[in-house]
């Protein structure tokens, strides 16, 4: 049960040519739970590695409640982790994989008893044992091997680096719910890597976006919902992803191919920016843009609008009691207060559409 | 139903070519053997049938049962030497990059090399007076392969090392990198010690090409034929005939087609029985046999 701080930590896997992991700097708070969440190759499972100790950074330090342990061998950390599918050996029963850590750093054989006992109890495989992992479902084999990770006593964090992939479809959610109240029975720091938003988001109370070896934004799942810093977070959260349209900035008003088309509400120079909505909050409005519905999507509890804005594509979400036709032109605008602009990907402004007092 | 049963039939008519192929590479000349171990044949027309008084004349011929005990011996010795070193080498071997390749090469060479240029080049290379490992021999211990009986059971064995060890360490390297590097992490998380990774990881995970590499030199070194048939003729004395040498020299030597027929089938059925032995009890407890065994011990 630890607070975990990197410092300045850096990775770079050829010699300092190119960079896995960017320099971070960041605090994991004692107890919570954090997701790292980002595509494939963008430094998550090295920054879990770095943490665990499988590699050393080749920049900055890290600590744990204070104490740098950049330099520290593996297994003289308190981590636990659980890899992409179940690591078990084979050839032991459950209750001798349990043991198997303790063992290796000679705990006397009445303490390994009392506390195989007491982690098999809390992950419920008391009646499983005596049996070998191989036999038992995925699910409950990746459980086997976070509770080798448990076993040992004061374990400061828990890292999962996307536990859920090989687990079959019926079993995810039960996994997912029992490592949550995993989380609150043993009040260990978590962190969470995957590259599932659904996961990230419905896991952790704080949610990591990376992208490129870069940490892009950190907050809660609203936060990064609601307010995106980075048109990459707009982009991967959200099903679908933020609407992005080309725009420029005269100095006193934003443009869209000439046409003025809204305010900025803070000062920007002039230049190219992007201009980026959520579907969700593009909204039929009288006093909107007109655009052109090129393809209706029913999904059921509400509908996807493919649209043309100025040929510009763009997807609005309305509910599903309201009827559209493709090949339609209506007017929509935007949330002012969920309208963003952006450059060189960074948000830089809250966007005010004009209303058009003439129609 | 039925016709429509019979018309599957006709996929027999698919597997004919393989099973005429088999017939005429396998079961023929296999039969034209069991014949010859059946009859006493003095001329092409002067045969007799003496029923299984050949496999009883095999069976307490001593010349056969010393070379059968030799063979034994010898490959034990083989599976003993080839297999930790095969293990060994293959966990010294790179992971990676161009010294992956090079030593992969480099373990190849022995395997690439047609037999008889290998017997002859040890030949040469045994010799004490022109052959360089003969003459290093030398220098520590009297070593004469032609004559000593021991140094033609050791130069016999070194070649067979030589040889084959590469083929284990291949198929080994193989099965370490099929290993999944989480499992290496996970053992160094768990404060496994190198010992316990290659016992409890690597160990496990190689049994499959182990047990290959386990049936391929047990068969192989109890039919060994080339290297003592070139190197040494299976002396001086009896001491490097093997069982194939014997045969050879009973079939071809003294063109005894009889007992030779008769050797050659409990050849076969104890290299079949010896070889199905292996497998059963190295995939024991991949059965259900094994786990019925565990479940009835706890009840």
């Amino acid at each position: 049960m630890a607070e975990i701080r990197l410092e300045n930590v850096a990775h770079s896997y050829d010699g300092g040519e190119t960079f896995a992991l960017k320099e971070t700097s960041m605090v994991w708070e004692d107890g919570k739970a954090y997701a790292l969440l980002g595509p494939s190759g963008c430094g998550k499972t090295t920054l879990l590695n770095i943490i665990s100790g499988l590699i050393i950074p080749s920049h900055g330090k890290i600590f744990v409640d204070g104490v740098d342990i950049t330099e520290k061998p593996t297994e003289e950390r308190n981590i636990a982790q659980v890899f992409q599918f179940p690591v078990l050996y084979d050839t032991m029963t459950v209750r001798k994989n349990l043991e198997f850590p303790l063992k290796n750093r000679k705990v006397p054989a009445e303490e390994i008893q009392k506390k195989v006992a007491e982690i098999a109890d809390m992950l419920d495989l008391t009646e499983m044992l005596d049996k070998r992992p191989g036999k038992l479902r995925s699910d409950l084999q990746q459980i086997v091997s976070l509770g080798r990770g448990l076993v040992r006593d004061s374990v400061a964090a828990i890292l999962f680096d996307e536990p859920l992939t090989v687990i079959d479809q019926n079993s995810k959610w039960t996994l997912r719910s029992r490592l949550k109240k995993l989380h609150l029975q043993t009040e260990a720091t978590i962190v969470y890597v995957t590259h599932d938003q659904t996961e990230a988001l419905t896991f952790a109370d704080h949610v990591l976006v990376m992208k490129d070896g870069e940490l892009i934004q950190a907050g809660t799942s609203e936060e990064l919902y609601l307010s995106p810093a980075h048109e990459f977070v707009g982009y991967f959260i959200g099903s679908p992803g933020m609407n992005f349209i080309p725009v420029s900035s005269t100095g006193s008003s934003i443009t869209h191919k000439g046409e003025t088309i809204g305010t900025a509400s803070s000062e920007l120079g002039a230049g190219d920016y992007n201009l980026g909505v959520r579907p969700e909050f593009v909204f039929p409005s009288d006093a909107g843009f007109e655009m052109e519905i090129m393809r209706v999507e029913n999904r059921g509890v509400y509908q996807l609008l493919h649209m043309e804005f100025d040929g510009n594509p763009l997807i609005a979400k309305v509910g599903e009691s309201d009827v559209y036709k493709s090949g339609e032109i209506k007017k929509f605008s935007f949330n002012p207060e969920r309208s963003f602009l952006f450059q060189d990907k960074r948000v830089v402004s809250t966007f005010e559409p004009k209303t058009r007092v003439s129609n | 139903m039925i016709e429509g049963k019979k018309k599957s039939n006709r996929a027999w008519f698919l597997v004919l070519p393989v099973v005429a192929a088999v017939a005429f590479t396998a079961i023929i000349p296999l039969m034209t053997v069991a014949n010859y171990s059946v009859q006493d044949i003095f001329s092409p027309d002067n045969r007799l049938f003496v029923g299984l008084e050949f496999f009883r004349s095999v069976m307490t011929d001593d010349r056969i049962l010393d070379a059968f005990q030799r063979n034994l011996l010898f490959s034990l010795q083989v599976l003993s030497i080839e297999i930790p070193l095969g293990i060994l080498i293959a966990r010294m071997m790179p992971r990676s990059g161009w010294k992956a390749s090079a030593a992969l090469v480099v373990l190849a060479i022995p395997l690439i090399i047609p037999w008889n240029v290998i017997g002859t080049t040890w030949k040469i290379f045994a010799r004490g007076d022109i052959g360089l490992g003969g003459y290093v021999a030398n220098l520590f211990f009297d070593y004469n392969y032609t004559n000593d009986p021991t140094d033609a059971w050791a130069t016999v064995l070194l070649m067979d090392v030589w040889h084959w060890t590469p083929l284990v360490a291949l198929l080994v390297y193989s099965g370490l990198r099929s290993i999944p590097q989480a499992y290496y992490q996970a053992a160094s998380i768990d404060g496994a010690s190198g010992w316990s990774i290659f016992r409890f990881v690597e160990l496990p995970k190689l049994k499959r090409v182990l047990m290959i590499a386990l049936l391929l030199r047990f068969m192989d070194s109890f039919m060994i034929y080339t290297e003592p048939f070139v190197v040494t003729g299976g002396g001086p004395g009896e001491s490097t005939t093997m069982l194939s040498i014997l045969l050879s020299t009973i079939a071809i030597g003294q063109f005894d087609l009889g007992t030779a027929g008769a050797f050659s089938l409990i050849y076969f059925l104890i290299i079949q029985v010896l070889s199905f032995i292996f497998f059963t009890v190295l995939t024991l407890d991949t059965r259900q046999g094994a786990t019925k065994k565990i479940s009835r011990r706890k009840k």
